[in-house]
């Protein structure tokens, strides 16, 4: 992706998809967005600021609080031609329009025989912030990842949020794009030139020798605190960042076990269920004589998200817990 | 504001009707009564497999919609999409095959009588989701504004699917955006086994227009004529920029909700009288012949040649392979 000749610049998340939706809108007209308070408002997190003035609000469209409409019209639009973008406002509003994501939105290219597939985004900010409790917190992105026709990418930092919503935009299968609420403030670096990241490929984010850490999203920069506390107590750790979590890049994990020989997979959503269960099954069918130690996964308790904050912060994955998980390991 | 639904009737005289219409009309309407007999029998015997719903009685509905529509214009259709995909001109050919599971279906044996569509001809498909097209209609048209043509989309439903809140939503978003989609309900009476009557808020479905700011019109779903006309005007409102509208065409489903249906919840005197009374294609005849705007000769050529086309399909669609099992990984992803 960024070799290491490229220029970079320091610019939040927020603006990293802000970038990617410029440029992508710009290169290509039928590029267009549609959701709740996004023209207006600019979007919740201002992710959204200053499109409808390039753009027109032809483009850039507040819709109806119609979620299930919403995704059912990109779908339509897709089919007749445009690459539309819906924005889901939250991730937990999918529940809403379901039916139009895993029956319409990912099944028709293949149950139509190919005819045209349904290249449409749709973005879901999700995970937990400023304690918004049961509703509004949620990390669902598993559901997403049962359902064949979908794919699903997930950044944790601005420079793949950038490279992963340009090359959704691109893609002609449909893509969920999972955006963390808390991760819109975060300032990372960002190469200044064109770029896109590659959909189904994971990141070795660091190499190490004595087990591997998997994770995505928000909870990979817990991940990383994790590490670098355990690195002082010299445990290595290889860092995995998932970035698209279907299909999942089974090589780089497999590759890394089979250096590491230990596993563990730490994520926000709920552990039961959870795309940690899916990464142990892949290891444990094709790998458990690599493994001198059982498979850890460190996900949210099966309860929903509790609003009081003891009970938030007894919920929420920390750096200290993936830390603990990974110590039990050696 | 739209006020209470209008009913309306088909007005224009036979003469100004052209011959091409006319054929059109009966052409479409036979082709679909004797496919979906076909197919029928064919089912019975075992040759298709899954689930199916015949159009069977409601031919004139979809006939005088689509004899409105360009190839380039896009339809949604509904569980019960053979006839929306025959009127809409799709090859017999692929569609029977797709029925019968083949490889050489429209769908290449991936969809089913449930799954059918053809993109070629604008027929963007039939749902297995009762009330899932509403929105999908309602981009395409979207598509069509953007794109700045003065294409429409028609989404077709069922007085069933009317109950949905999709149906809600799709129509405050058309609505709002005035955008060139068409609500064609096809009130057949049954909600699956439901009489739709004791399930839902009002006798006409097209009532609901008014809370949507947009016209409502009811006709003889019947008449293949009636459902012309008001098609026309809607169709035509529409590709002027003015909205959406609903036109509900009352019909009746003549044959049970799938193929196989015991139909214990109405009597076979209760079919066999509305067939005997509203069947279109009998109707159309008798208009025609009595108006001297088609002769029996007429008739009958076009039903020769119709039963000819089918003959072909069902031929190509039984001799047709079925998929390799290879397939089943094939177009998952572009």
């Amino acid at each position: 992706m960024c070799k290491a000749v490229d220029r970079m610049k320091t610019i939040t998340f927020s603006q990293a998809t802000l970038e990617a939706m410029q440029e992508e809108m710009s290169r290509d007209e039928r590029v267009f967005v549609m959701g709740e308070d996004i023209a207006r408002q600019g979007g919740i997190f201002g992710q959204f600021k200053g499109l409808p003035a390039q753009f027109g609000t032809q483009r850039i469209m507040d819709t109806p609080i119609s979620e299930t409409a919403i995704v059912g019209a990109c779908v339509g639009a897709a089919l007749a031609g445009m690459r539309p973008v819906a924005d889901m406002h939250f991730a937990d509003f999918a529940g809403v329009c379901f039916d139009e994501i895993y029956n319409q939105m990912a099944k028709i290219y293949y149950m139509f025989g190919g005819q045209k597939p349904v290249s449409m985004v749709l973005r879901a900010p999700d995970g937990l912030v400023n304690q918004a409790a049961a509703q509004h917190s949620q990390s669902l992105e598993a559901f997403f990842c049962h359902i064949p026709g979908l794919k699903v990418v997930i950044p944790s930092n601005p420079a793949d949020a950038k490279g992963l919503l340009k090359a959704a935009i691109r893609e002609d299968n449909p893509v969920i794009y999972f955006e963390h609420k808390a991760l819109f403030s975060m300032k990372g670096e960002v190469p200044e030139e064109e770029y896109l990241t590659p959909i189904g490929k994971a990141k070795v984010v660091r190499e190490g020798k004595d087990v591997t850490l998997v994770s995505y999203s928000m909870t990979m920069n817990l991940a990383v605190k994790a590490a670098d506390m355990l690195e002082k107590e010299g445990i290595s750790v290889e860092l995995i960042d998932l970035r698209t979590i279907s299909p999942i890049d089974r090589e780089t994990i497999l590759n890394s076990v089979a250096k590491t020989s230990r596993l563990a997979i730490a994520h926000e959503a709920v552990k039961q269920g959870g795309v940690g269960a899916e990464i142990s099954a892949i290891v444990a069918e094709e790998a458990i004589d690599c493994l001198d130690a059982p498979i850890v996964r460190v996900g949210a308790p099966f309860t929903p998200v509790p609003f009081a904050r003891p009970l938030e912060q007894a919920y929420r994955i920390t750096p200290d817990k993936i830390a603990a998980a990974v110590r039990g390991m050696m | 504001m739209c006020a209470m639904p209008v009913r309306k009737e088909a007005t224009l005289p036979l003469a100004r009707y052209d011959k091409e219409t006319l054929k059109f009309f009966y052409e479409t309407m036979v082709k679909i009564r004797n496919f979906e007999l076909t197919v029928e029998k064919y089912f019975f015997d075992g040759e298709i497999p899954g689930f199916v719903h015949l159009y069977i009685g409601e031919e004139a509905t979809a006939t005088g919609v689509m004899a409105n529509l360009r190839k380039t214009d896009y339809i949604q259709s509904t569980h019960r999409g053979h006839g929306h995909t025959i009127a809409k001109g799709a090859d017999l050919k692929h569609m029977m095959a797709e029925i019968f599971g083949k490889i050489t279906g429209c769908c290449k044996g991936k969809g089913g009588s449930m799954h059918i569509a053809d993109f070629s001809v604008g027929m963007l498909g039939a749902n297995g989701i009762v009330g899932g097209g509403f929105s999908l209609a309602t981009g395409a048209a979207l598509a069509q504004k953007m794109q700045k043509t003065d294409g429409v989309a028609v989404a077709f439903f069922g007085d069933g699917a009317s109950n949905r809140g999709t149906f809600h939503e799709a129509a405050n978003m058309a609505a709002a955006w005035k955008l060139p989609v068409i609500f064609l309900c096809e009130n057949n009476q049954w909600a699956s086994t439901t009489p739709y009557r004791t399930t839902t808020s009002v006798d006409d479905i097209a009532d609901r227009a008014q809370g949507y700011g947009m016209p409502g019109v009811i006709v003889d779903g019947n008449d293949v004529f009636a459902v012309y006309e008001a098609a026309r005007e809607l169709i035509e409102r529409a590709r002027r920029g003015e909205g959406p509208a609903i036109l509900e065409c009352k019909t009746y489903r003549i044959k049970g909700h799938f193929v196989g249906d015991p139909e214990m919840y109405r009597t076979k005197e209760e079919v066999q009288k509305v067939l005997e009374e509203t069947d279109p294609i009998p109707r159309f005849e008798a208009k025609v012949l009595k108006a001297k705007a088609m002769t029996k000769k007429e008739l009958e050529a076009i039903r020769t040649r119709v039963e000819k086309e089918l003959a072909e399909a069902l031929e190509f669609a039984r001799t047709s392979p079925e998929p390799e099992v290879s397939a089943l990984y094939e177009g998952l992803y572009v």
